[in-house]
């Protein structure tokens, strides 16, 4: 029994392992959408993100805390939108100190969120076999 | 104190209850933000008190779940060895406490969802997980025939440590590079980590199971080492259904929905227990460690059906981004998670049956049963009234919505509240007793 179990231990882990491996540097797989975005910035700008909590009332493709809206396409509002928000706040989002610096990137970022697709549901189609797709 | 040192052991479930109640209290601060968005707005803010909140309710379960398997190992080797490396562990987890409360109580945060604190904590926390790998080994090694729960908890202990680093891999920019790639290596790691917790508080659930009904070879059972490769086998690969909606590789949507349908499987093997549970509760009841896992086998069938239901795509897509998400992660968390381990700290800190004869022990347990269900049924109405929202045509502004789903979120915190005062008892009654014994 004991080495059954170890066998089929070790190949699920193998199992995983490649698929992991796949997903860490197979670039084919995500699509490349038209780099409209500062590419460096953006990188820096998802950094804002998390150093101001902004996911725990906020989604982007619907993964987030549920107290505020979901962020993904918000870019497409402009930039004066988002930051009138970072300076006022809202409701229950409070005012923000981010730098101009800092704003530029999380604006960055968020124009590489807007470009990965949509956030929005009523934009999938729904296919024979259950899953659904932009 | 003195007590708890001669076993880490139980130093551990202590500290875990401490931070329970520090989850519990944040948690019902950060509720009162939905109705009154003023509150604590300019101070710590829902951006301050969610964190402390999901913080100390991951820990709560990885301590808790540390010190039943410490626990449990000295047990099953008859010998409470290893003392210095134990303590050494816990002191870690202590020293990364102080620091991430610290950076949360100024406001530095850094990290990402559910892990907000400035990464190098994550470094302590990598360390003691090493430790607590060395001390599994090293009290493991010289048992020839492993019984599931061991299974269960290698696979826990190693997998967690494996799939903390890869939490962590944003910290390079290579991976920061693509967003899409990004989120899904993120939501990657955020559903197997909670498989890999899981492991560890269900091997501990078959470990107390086993010791109540006095039945030595259940942990060899055929069925229990299939079912532990059914889980196993989810943790690894049904991560894909957190990731429906974000546009990535089709076969990581697919991956992700066909494993999840494999869980029906223990859908109806629950269904099919059910009788001879239903004997065997009458037996044990009163017996405050059967009792919670007993709550958890009911919570489990619940939050398994609505797990199963949101895995299927065209379903999800009306279920992501609510409440019902939320609904998910508080009921397995709370229901499962948290009931089994209460289920071990009454095994390991209060075995006496003597000690469970308290009107406000029982007042505790059905409060938490009570009230969580009306929590949970509160969290689906919001879920409802976004979702309706979604899909409306032309779309209330977001502000309108949150206001139609008022009554929910009334029911939300007023259950809430009655759930944290029922944990409050629980917790206090609990460290009472245990230390009043000692
Ligand atoms: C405490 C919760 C909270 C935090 C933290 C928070 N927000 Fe908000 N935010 C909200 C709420 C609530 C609204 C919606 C206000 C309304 O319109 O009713 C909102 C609205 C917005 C909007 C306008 C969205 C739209 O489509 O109209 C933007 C942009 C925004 N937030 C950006 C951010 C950014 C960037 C961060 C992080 C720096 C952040 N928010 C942090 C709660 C929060």
């Amino acid at each position: 029994m004991n080495k059954w179990v170890s066998i089929t231990f070790v190949l699920l882990s193998t199992a995983f392992l490649l698929f992991s491996w796949n997903i860490y540097r197979d670039e084919a797989v995500y699509e490349k959408k038209p780099a409209d975005y500062d590419a460096e910035m953006q990188k820096q700008g998802r950094l804002v993100w998390q150093k101001y909590n902004c996911h725990v009332c906020h989604q982007l493709y619907g993964l987030g805390g549920f107290l505020g809206p979901d962020l993904t396409n918000v870019s497409e509002k402009g930039y004066h939108y988002v930051d009138a928000f970072l300076k006022n706040g809202a409701a229950s989002m409070p005012a923000f100190n981010l730098t101009e610096e800092e704003t530029n990137q999380l604006f960055e970022f968020l124009k590489a969120s807007n470009a990965s697709g949509s956030s929005n549901p009523k934009e999938y189609r729904k296919l024979w076999n259950g899953m659904i797709e932009q | 104190m003195i007590k708890s040192y001669k076993n880490i052991g139980n130093l551990f479930l202590i500290t875990a209850l401490v931070l329970f109640l520090a989850s519990v209290i944040f948690g019902f601060l950060a509720s009162l933000l939905y109705r009154y968005p003023e509150f604590l707005k300019d101070s710590i803010g829902l951006s301050g008190l969610r964190p402390m909140h999901v913080t100390a309710a991951i820990f709560w379960i990885l301590l808790a779940a540390t010190g039943a398997i410490y626990r449990s190992l000295d047990e099953i080797t008859k010998q409470n060895n290893h003392k210095y490396l134990k303590l050494l562990h816990w002191i870690l987890w202590v020293i990364a406490l102080i620091g991430i409360y610290y950076a949360y109580f100024t406001g530095n945060f850094g990290g990402r969802e559910y892990w907000e604190y400035p990464p190098v904590f994550a470094l302590l926390i990598g360390l003691a997980w090493v430790l607590f790998l060395v001390v599994f080994i090293l009290k493991v090694r010289a048992i020839k025939k492993w019984p599931v729960y061991l299974w269960m908890w290698f696979t826990g202990i190693l997998y967690f440590l494996f799939i903390f680093i890869e939490n962590y891999l944003w910290v390079i920019p290579y991976f920061r590079e693509s967003f899409i790639k990004d989120m899904v290596i993120q939501w990657k790691a955020a559903g197997s980590i909670v498989g890999a917790y899981n492991m560890l508080v269900y091997g501990t659930a078959f470990y107390v199971m086993e010791r109540i009904s006095k039945q030595a070879n259940t942990g060899f059972n055929k069925w229990a080492f299939a079912l532990f490769f059914l889980s196993f086998f989810n943790m690894l690969f049904n991560w894909g259904h957190h990731l429906y909606l974000v546009p990535t590789n089709p076969t990581i949507h697919y991956v992700g929905y066909i494993v999840s349908m494999t869980e029906w499987v223990f859908f109806i093997k629950i269904i099919y227990t059910w009788k001879k549970q239903v004997t065997e509760a009458e037996t044990y009841l009163h017996y405050f460690p059967y009792r919670f896992i007993l709550a958890s086998n009911f919570w489990l069938f619940f939050n398994l059906t609505l797990a199963l239901f949101m895995s299927i795509p065209v379903i999800n897509l009306y279920m992501h981004g609510t409440h019902f998400i939320t609904a998910h992660a508080m009921g397995t968390t709370i229901g499962i998670n948290t009931m089994i381990l209460l289920a071990a700290v009454f095994y390991f800190l209060l075995p006496e049956e003597e000690n469970h004869h308290s009107q406000w022990l029982k007042a505790g347990f059905w409060g938490t049963q009570i009230s969580l269900l009306i929590f949970l049924i509160a969290l689906m109405g919001m879920g409802i009234t976004k979702s309706l929202w979604f899909f409306e045509e032309p779309q209330a502004p977001f502000g309108e919505m949150m206001e139609r789903s008022r009554v929910w979120i009334v029911l939300f915190i007023a259950s809430g509240t009655v759930l944290m005062g029922s944990f409050v008892i629980l917790i206090s009654k609990i460290t009472a007793t245990y230390y009043k014994r000692s």
